[in-house]
């Protein structure tokens, strides 16, 4: 190798370095500070929390030697897991219900609306900008005993009495977090109908496919990652709420957030309810996990 | 047509509880009643002198101007990075920021408390901005991301040999490109921290936040100042989302 060539070449080889180091400089630059706020105030907290659910609580002080009492106090107590059960089965209902609204409702938004979908689009995902507290309240004043459904009924004198059936049960908690909900899944929904090329279903009905075909084998596939999308959102935030339960439910229809709260409020019990934290971030992780899983088996190819 | 219909039925199920609301607001009786009856802006004059609750909504104004600009500080460049360079664990890093979207406000808020006990920290407005941002990065990482991915670098790099430098092809070329997202991710992220009480709810210190003042009156029962309370905040989204859609929805190309 001649000497002229060996220079130019590590000329370059230092140049090339000198690029790489001013790009992980930049790099640095960019993703250091989210990655350390993160690192501080997101994964530290969680991590913290997993620490506290394996201590435990002796004479009103933390007891720091790890022990998974917590775990089996929680899962041994009825009282607890039907709390966990209730939150599970409004958090399914929930889901099921605002999927069988929002769906179709983005469905027409997106093929049937026609010149009026940017104005009824909007009207869709409004009340996600209105704040959630008031949009639960709304429903005990249409519920409650002397609410509008029950001055209705009176005004046109199908009762005399006000009927309390319809507030304060697990009845008046699905139906408002369903209410909340249906936007969130209309919306990625939405989102993922608008994307199908309008080839696709010109085709699918040009090679004798009918309408519900077409829907099954090419609109429904196409739609899954919105529909999924949008059903874990509405699931982990109806499964986590206390608003709704504390302003629309009865007794029993308290929700696993309630019962943190509790742990951290007035029972004082940490480590407890940071087992509980955990069990919450459990489930909701493993309902991401199922429905990616469901996701990559449900649109895969099906020739 | 069965469609139609059922998307008529939706509408009116979505609307008519809002409806209510804001008829109600003006009703002149302390209860409800059936129809309503009387036409005032009594409960809104209640609203402008209740102390407390200009108190409150000053309190959130004052967390969402830390939380917007914050949130914007760190997600675009975190987006930025995402985008552009490659690093190990990055496919996690993606899904985890997504976290704080899907945890229960509460109990991210409850986690965040546990540490700032830890440290001694006093419980004030700051600690509910620190956790709102966590909870709030997600959405200007991912909208920014998203539009960053569209974006079509050849722009930047014709910037660049028409003999354009970093800084002037950042402001003028690429700023420009995301500025839409970047604007309708702040308002989103301004409306989400104005409503937050999860996360508020153990971070707040003595000040109350707006959400958390409406949440003590809703605990003390059915009153018609929150009817105006209501009535205010839907008008006041309304113009946001006008807003807002016209950054997000609307992108020229």
């Amino acid at each position: 190798m001649n000497p002229v060539n060996g220079s130019s070449e590590s000329a370059t080889t230092s140049f090339q370095a000198e690029r790489r180091r001013q790009r992980l400089l930049w790099f640095l630059l960019c993703f250091g500070p989210p990655f350390l706020y993160l690192l501080v105030f997101m994964l530290l907290p969680y991590a913290n929390i997993l620490l506290y659910s394996f201590w435990k609580v002796e004479n009103y002080a933390i007891v720091h030697d790890l022990n998974i009492d917590n775990y089996l106090k929680f899962f041994e107590n009825p009282l607890y897991t039907r709390v966990l059960w209730n939150s599970l089965f409004v958090a399914t209902v929930v889901t099921t219900c605002a999927i069988l609204v929002g769906y179709p409702l983005a469905f027409f938004l997106a093929f049937v609306a026609g010149k009026h979908r940017r104005l009824l689009y909007f009207l869709v995902i409004a009340p996600l900008w209105t704040s959630f507290l008031l949009r639960a309240f709304i429903w005990k004043l249409i519920l409650g005993r002397e609410g509008m459904i029950n001055g209705l009924l009176q005004y046109v004198g199908l009762t005399d009495e006000p009927i309390s059936l319809f507030l304060y049960n697990q009845f008046s908690v699905c139906l408002t977090l369903t209410y909340i909900f249906i936007p969130f899944v209309t919306l990625p929904v939405f989102t993922a109908l608008e994307k199908i090329p309008r080839g696709y279903i010109e085709a699918s009905m040009d090679l004798g496919g009918n309408g519900l075909q077409t829907f099954r084998r090419i609109i429904l596939p196409l739609s899954i990652p919105g529909l999924v999308a949008g059903g874990i959102f509405t699931f982990a935030l109806s499964f986590g709420d206390f608003v709704t339960p504390t302003l629309l439910g009865g007794p029993s229809s308290i929700m696993i957030s309630n019962v943190v709260m509790g742990q951290f409020g007035a029972a004082f019990d940490w480590p407890f309810g940071s087992a509980i934290v955990v069990i919450v971030i459990g489930v909701i992780l493993s309902a991401v996990i199922l429905a990616s899983l469901a996701e990559r088996r449900s649109s895969a190819p099906v020739v | 047509m069965a469609l139609r219909i059922f998307a008529a039925a939706a509408f009116a199920f979505l609307y008519i509880p809002i409806i209510t609301l804001v008829v109600y607001s003006f009703s002149e009786a302390r209860y409800f009643t059936f129809p309503p009856v009387g036409f005032s802006f009594k409960w809104y004059v209640t609203l402008f002198e209740d102390r407390e609750l200009l108190q409150s909504v000053r309190n959130s104004l004052i967390v969402t101007g830390i939380v917007v600009p914050a949130t914007l500080a760190l997600g675009i460049p975190a987006a930025f990075a995402i985008d552009r360079f490659d690093f190990p664990g990055k496919a996690i890093f993606e899904r985890v920021v997504l976290l704080p979207l899907m945890v229960p406000g509460v109990i991210t808020g409850l986690a965040i408390l546990l540490v700032i006990k830890g440290v001694d920290m006093r419980l004030s407005l700051t600690t509910v901005a620190i956790g709102h941002t966590v909870g709030w990065l997600p959405i200007v990482v991912t909208q920014v991301y998203a539009r960053l991915r569209r974006f079509d670098r050849r722009l930047e790099e014709a910037s660049m040999d028409l003999g354009g430098n970093r800084r002037q092809t950042f402001l003028r070329i690429t700023l420009p490109g995301i500025k839409n997202a970047i604007i309708g991710s702040a308002l989103l992220v301004f409306t989400l921290s104005f409503d937050e009480i999860g996360m508020t709810f153990f971070l707040t210190g003595t000040q109350n936040t707006l959400p958390m003042f409406i949440w003590s009156m809703l605990r003390e029962g059915v009153s018609p100042e929150i009817n105006a309370v209501a009535t205010i905040t839907i008008a006041i989204s309304i113009v946001l989302i006008v807003v807002g859609l016209r950054f997000l929805g609307k992108e020229k190309d």
